[in-house]
């Protein structure tokens, strides 16, 4: 069993150099077939062309870039610390207490940070469409790879079928507003149980696996799922999926053209653009991120949260300590699934179409691949790198066929350079305990 | 009487590890339990909680039958187990880790038996938020004979708590286990290779065998006992 933890140390300049290179390498990797490489309309037929000077210096531009962030970083780090050890004659336990405090500081206001500009964003881009959706789709995938977080990072149970919840989510909403007329948030609940008791479904029989046996059942699981969607044509209308799915609403008006009825542009007497529904639901998908997050790390501080992660550190200790294991397992698949639920929600209300084809094992790797490169267990690694996987094919869109490949190359050289994942420090869950006789 | 056990045999498939155990722990007693690599003793005390669950036989502990409880429900009862190799959760911290061990018990008990706990193994306040991962080996096993006290039990199990130690912690846990039992009057059952050790701080022993016991009687006579000493102690083979 190892233990990650990285001792807080100022790194020395051929450190810094090293890491910078590592930096400028992922750079250099990714970027040759992004923007090393690019294809011209030659007479009806592509062809490739290099730009080798820009790919230059996209990579220099990575190195400086790459030092400059851990200088910054070193910086807030002594900052912060300089204000505590300003205090003195603190005791053994109110040092560490400190140290625990300064650990988590600059983890905290990166995460602010982050929620600033995820808010600000659409003041900067309110015209560009291609922006707010790109910032949505990583939304969403950010939603979800917290969501799987609960099962992989904090209860240590390798999930492959992850996209099964996501599709239960989707395809309720889905039926629920075509069939029977109900709205986005009427159906978001019952969408979520439904998803939670997948999960309950699904954790039943796999309670005894581990590890790689586990991985198989639940890629089974999410494989069974998706064919089921495919072939039972009655219910989710077969590979064609469910067209004309409704858009959310905001208390029963919704972003139609001017003179329909219940348009919100006429109920506002504002001009009516369709930029406002994207708007919309970016900030829908970043309020209900926003709150699996709160969730979440509620969760881990509660004494069923705890669990989870004592379950994955050491299952035969918890049953020493009369921790009922099962109930933690489903209470994790559970409550990871419903989260899964709710995004696939979203999803299916964004879209306005949904069909088997999103919710293939692909999916699942990606969301998995979100989780393990952010460091296990860590809400702001999952931020990361879900900027990094959703952005990068993005970004690489000429060679959408490389997009895997890419990804692999991805993930390995993160695996070797931070094997415990991009952010692998574990944030306590408890942090004060308020003692007598300490002022 | 705190734990009797009659005639316990529990198997892995094939592997038939106890074989008609009987056994008893008194109130305020430490009880020892000595043999070699692979004689049962880690089965034994697992099988207490019902992993492997016994196969026939019977489990009394403190007055009431153990032998079909769910194995989550029989440390509620009050017996707590500190799992040979330790076992603590690595990438939690101390604290974290004593808090899981109160998981179910009464949560207002807290603040007063870790004090109780910093007081008793000092290494662990000034560790509160570091990653357990990070003590050495003797720390770990000062952690997780706290952890398993932060429930208050009635009678506690020790596998092997001196395995892998620097002499100094090996003194060490055997001194904790001396104190526990004198001024807490705690009940223990400890299992141990280290029988030189293991028999001093006993009040009675056992000797298992291919999951039988072979052996019983105080401290001082298994000491003395001549088979016990070519075996176990005087550099016997384990
Ligand atoms: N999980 C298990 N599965 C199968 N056999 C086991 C298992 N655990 C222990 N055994 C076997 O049971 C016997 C007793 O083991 P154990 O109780 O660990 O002995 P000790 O603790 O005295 O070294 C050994 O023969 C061992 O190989
Ligand atoms: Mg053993």
């Amino acid at each position: 069993m190892t233990a990650i933890v990285h001792a807080h140390h100022t790194p020395t300049l051929s450190e810094r150099l090293k890491d910078a290179s590592a930096a400028a390498f992922i750079a250099l990797i990714l970027g040759i077939p992004m923007i090393g490489m690019t294809t011209v309309d030659q007479g009806g037929f592509l062809a490739v062309m290099t730009r080798w000077p820009q790919l230059a210096l996209f990579v220099g531009l990575t190195f400086a870039g790459r030092i400059l962030f851990s200088l910054a970083l070193e910086t807030i780090k002594r900052r912060s610390q300089g204000r505590k050890s300003g205090k003195s004659a603190a005791s053994a336990a109110e040092a560490a207490n400190a140290a625990l405090k300064r650990g988590t500081k600059p983890e905290s206001v990166i995460g602010w940070l982050a929620v600033g500009i995820a808010v600000a964003l659409p003041i900067f881009f309110s015209e560009d469409r291609y922006i707010i959706d790109i910032a949505t789709s990583v939304l969403i995938y950010i939603m979800l790879g917290w969501g799987l977080n609960v099962v992989v990072g904090l209860a240590g149970l390798l999930d492959l079928g992850y996209v099964a919840f996501y599709a239960v989510g989707a395809y309720t909403y889905a039926l629920l507003s075509t069939q029977f007329g109900w709205g986005f948030w009427e159906a978001l609940p019952v969408a979520g149980g439904l998803a939670a008791l997948f999960g309950v479904l699904l954790g039943w029989p796999t309670l005894r696996l581990r590890g790689d046996y586990l991985a198989i059942v639940t890629l089974g699981f999410g494989e069974i799922i998706r064919l089921l969607l495919v072939n039972w044509t009655e219910l989710s209308g077969g590979p064609n999926g469910i067209t004309s799915i409704p858009r959310p609403s905001v208390f029963g008006y919704a972003f139609l053209p001017p003179d329909t009825e219940g348009s919100i542009a006429d109920l506002l007497g504002i001009e009516f653009s369709p930029m406002h529904r994207l708007l919309f639901l970016y900030y829908l998908i970043l309020l209900l991120a926003l709150l699996t997050n709160l969730f979440v790390t509620a969760m881990r501080r509660l004494p069923l949260g705890r669990a989870w992660e004592a379950v994955r550190e050491d299952e035969i200790a918890c049953k020493a300590m009369g921790i009922n294991v099962t109930t933690v397992k489903l209470s994790a698949f559970a409550i990871g699934a419903m989260l899964g639920g709710f995004a696939g929600v979203f999803f299916a209300a964004r879209q306005g179409f949904i069909s088997p084809e999103s919710f293939t094992f692909s999916e699942s790797a990606i969301i998995l691949a979100i989780v393990v490169l952010g460091g296990m267990g860590s809400q702001l690694g999952v931020v990361l790198a879900a900027l990094v996987l959703v952005m990068l094919p993005e970004l690489g869109r000429d060679f959408a066929e490389y997009r895997m490949l890419l990804f692999g190359f991805a993930m390995i050289v993160i695996m070797v350079w931070r094997p415990g994942g991009i952010l692998a420090n574990r944030a306590p869950t408890l942090i004060h305990v308020p003692t007598g006789d300490k002022a | 009487m705190m734990l009797q056990m009659t005639g316990v045999h529990a198997h892995y498939g094939h592997v038939h590890a106890l074989r008609g155990i009987d056994l008893s722990v008194q109130v305020g007693e430490v009880v020892t339990l000595i043999g070699a690599n692979g004689a049962g003793k880690s089965t034994l005390m697992t099988s207490l909680f019902g992993a492997p669950r016994c196969s026939s036989g019977q489990i009394i502990f403190d007055g009431e039958d153990i032998t079909r409880l769910p194995t989550h429900q029989i440390s509620h009862r009050g017996i707590a187990l500190v799992p040979e190799g330790r076992r603590i959760y690595p990438r939690m911290t101390i604290l974290e880790n004593l808090q899981m061990g109160v998981s179910y018990a009464d949560p207002s008990n807290f603040e007063v038996d870790l004090k109780r706990m910093e007081a008793l193994f000092p290494i662990l306040e000034s560790r509160r938020h570091q990653a357990a991962g990070t003590l050495s080996g003797g720390e770990q096993q000062m952690l997780a004979i706290a952890r398993a006290l932060m429930s208050r039990p009635k009678l506690l199990l020790l596998d092997e708590p001196s395995l892998g130690l620097a002499p100094l912690y090996i003194r060490k846990v055997f001194e904790i286990i001396q104190e526990l039992n004198r001024d807490y009057g705690m009940t223990i059952l400890l299992v141990e290779q280290n029988a030189n050790h293991a028999l001093k701080v006993a009040h009675r022993a056992y000797v298992l065998q291919h999951g039988e016991i072979v052996l019983s009687g105080t401290g001082q006579e298994l000491l003395s006992d001549p088979a016990v000493r070519a075996a176990y102690l005087d550099g016997g083979s384990h």
